[in-house]
């Protein structure tokens, strides 16, 4: 049970009297992809704040990489090993790829607090290894992310995963805003990702995507999770079926 | 990496995407404006804006008025160097001219001597005679500490009271200016020390003014803070999530800015041989157009220290041009008013060129 990297009892978050996310037992394995599915307002975003530490569960349990954790921010959870892709790509517009990717952990030739000088050079080779390493394809990293396409900065923000080592991915609807070609381009990586047996939780609207990139859906519906389904266990009909609410995995069934 | 660009249908290196250093405009616009001068002042003065006309005089350029023009905007030049750092982090410093004035008169109250360079007895000391005749390192430092401790208000009233930028500096920019006008009862300091007066003196001005620049150039270039402050004004939310401590670097942003003010209130102050309440009214908003006209960004996130120091080298070739062509100093505030306004609509016009090339 050991390759065991992320698992929750019981999450759940309220705001005020609205229940967001209601006792969500979930876990996700060394090397496997995960897909969360659900209708808008299901609670898939809920549940990934609550493991990022964006927010703050109002009771439950998650585990991470075996130990009971509570990550106070994000960038707790992001020391810890967990790195977030959001929808709103979280870059900084003005500044190249390199700065990108190490903004917050930036190297350093000579450390002296705020006025600490960066290591450019050691920055820029560790950013052109991971770019290969994830198969992103930047023309030239050099430019500031403002000059690139929105393909090309979910793919640099993806890159960011890879530079890291991180320990557990989370995406959230990467290609929820990128044309057909960029599209394909994320999906790579993601297959990347799995070959290089990185454990990775997608949340996707997309029922092909998810078909052809994960092991594992999870259907989220009001707030709770109604069903957890292998891949070659179910069908496109059967996910929408759960994710409507015309059916509910015994396993799920709450006495309501 | 040549090969990496295969087989990526549509993510090829598009050439007409390569990134071009905004300073390069600005450094045109600038020689442009002084080429205009020049042909202006052949055609209706008779004279020549850059080059030496005077018999007698074994120089190839008017030295004299390329000193002037360094000299005048080297002072305001300082202040746009921390207003510029402001304005990338998505900041806006309105109290620069005030904290000027303040840090004047704090500066110059540590400045006095006993006696004037005639022989004078100083006879009404601010601060008694205890404080006649400190060493001049005394008012650097009360002046700078001055400039620093407006400038940390600033800061932190902006990061953890939330109050927007706008909001709070213009508050300083009252206070600051009631400080100044209350330390004296609004009457000037003069008696100062000659070591005082020393650090305005000829071209001293200019030599600190490119000193603050080159260590500013070499923060938001090579350092952490540099790196954050772009990050914070292009896009504070990417920032924080990215474990900056945003909070803390604005506190650190605003603080510089002010320092920086004291740091031309000391020159100014010195130049000038007395503190006045009134000093350095309105820099603030010529800082601002300096920065704005070499190229930063009022939506944050763009500019650099070389492009403000070339939009002051243009603030001072408009000053002194018109001066040279004998237009009243009317014109000239309507054309610093006209070029600020063009300055920023230049900017959103190249913000939504590139939008459009995405």
């Amino acid at each position: 049970m050991n390759d065991i990297i992320l698992k929750t009892e019981g999450l759940t978050k309220h705001y005020g009297g609205v229940q967001a996310l209601v006792g969500a037992d979930f876990e996700i394995r060394q090397g496997e992809h995960v897909a969360i599915m659900g209708d808008n307002g299901a609670g898939k975003s809920t549940f990934v704040r609550q493991i990022t530490g964006v927010e703050q569960r109002s009771s439950g349990k998650v585990y991470f990489d075996g130990q009971a954790v509570d990550f106070a921010g994000p960038l707790e959870a992001r020391e810890a090993g967990i790195e977030t892709v959001f929808q709103n790509l979280a870059l900084a517009d003005a500044l190249n790829v390199p700065d990108n990717l190490f903004l917050g952990r930036e190297k350093f030739l000579f450390k002296c607090g705020p006025f600490s000088i960066l290591d450019f050079k050691a920055m820029r080779s560790e950013t052109l290894k991971s770019l290969e390493r994830t198969g992103v394809k930047i023309p030239n990293v050099d430019n500031p992310i403002s000059n690139m396409s929105g393909g090309q900065r979910q793919c640099v923000a993806i890159a960011r995963t890879a530079t890291f080592h991180s320990k557990l991915t989370i995406m959230d609807e990467p290609t929820a805003a990128l044309g057909v070609q960029e599209t394909a381009q994320v999906e790579n990586i993601v297959r990347t990702l799995k070959e290089a047996g990185e454990p990775l939780i997608l949340i996707s609207h997309n029922m092909r995507q998810v078909f052809d990139l994960v092991d594992r859906i999870v259907v989220f519906r009001r707030g709770r999770i109604v069903a957890n389904l292998r891949k070659e266990d179910t069908s496109g009909e059967d996910v929408v079926a759960y994710i409507t609410g015309a059916k509910t995995d015994p396993a799920y069934e709450v006495d309501a | 990496m040549a090969g990496l660009a295969h087989g990526l249908g549509g993510l090829k290196y598009d050439p007409k995407k390569r990134h071009r250093p905004p300073e390069l405009n600005v450094f045109v616009a600038f020689v442009v404006i002084v080429l205009l001068f020049e042909i202006l002042g052949r055609l209706f003065v008779g004279d020549s804006f850059l080059f030496n006309t005077r018999d007698g005089i074994d120089t190839l350029f008017n030295e004299a008025r390329l000193r002037i023009i360094i000299l005048q905007v080297a002072i305001i030049g300082i202040i746009a160097l921390g207003v510029t750092q402001v304005i990338i982090a998505g900041g806006i410093d309105l109290s620069s001219g005030s904290i000027v004035g303040a840090a004047a008169m704090v500066g110059t109250m540590f400045a006095q001597s006993s006696i004037n360079q005639y022989g004078m007895e100083n006879t009404a000391p601010v601060l008694g005679l205890a404080f006649l005749d400190l060493p001049v390192i005394v008012a650097i430092v009360a002046a700078l500490a001055a400039g620093l401790l407006a400038g940390v208000i600033n800061g932190l009233l902006i990061a953890y009271g939330k109050i927007p930028p706008f909001i709070v500096t213009l508050g300083m920019m009252l206070f600051a200016r009631g400080v100044a006008n209350w330390t004296t009862k609004g009457k000037p300091i003069s008696y100062l020390q000659e070591d005082y007066a020393a650090i305005g003196a000829g071209m001293t001005p200019v030599f600190i003014f490119l000193g603050a620049a080159l260590v500013m150039h070499l923060l938001l270039k090579y350092t952490r803070y540099g790196k954050h402050t772009y990050a914070i004004g292009s896009n504070e939310q990417a920032a924080r999530m990215s474990g900056i401590d945003v909070d803390r670097l604005k506190v650190l942003i605003y603080a510089i800015a002010g320092f920086l003010s004291a740091l031309a209130a000391i020159v100014l102050s010195s130049k000038a041989l007395t503190g006045q309440s009134g000093m350095g009214v309105m820099y603030e908003l010529d800082a601002i157009a300096m920065a704005v006209i070499g190229g930063t960004s009022l939506a944050g996130g763009r500019g650099s220290v070389l492009g403000t120091c070339i939009g002051a080298l243009i603030f001072g070739v408009i000053i002194s041009g018109f001066t040279f062509m004998k237009l009243d100093a009317f014109y000239q505030e309507m054309a610093k008013g006209a070029i600020i306004v063009a300055a920023v609509l230049l900017d959103q016009w190249r913000a939504r060129q590139q939008a459009a090339r995405n």
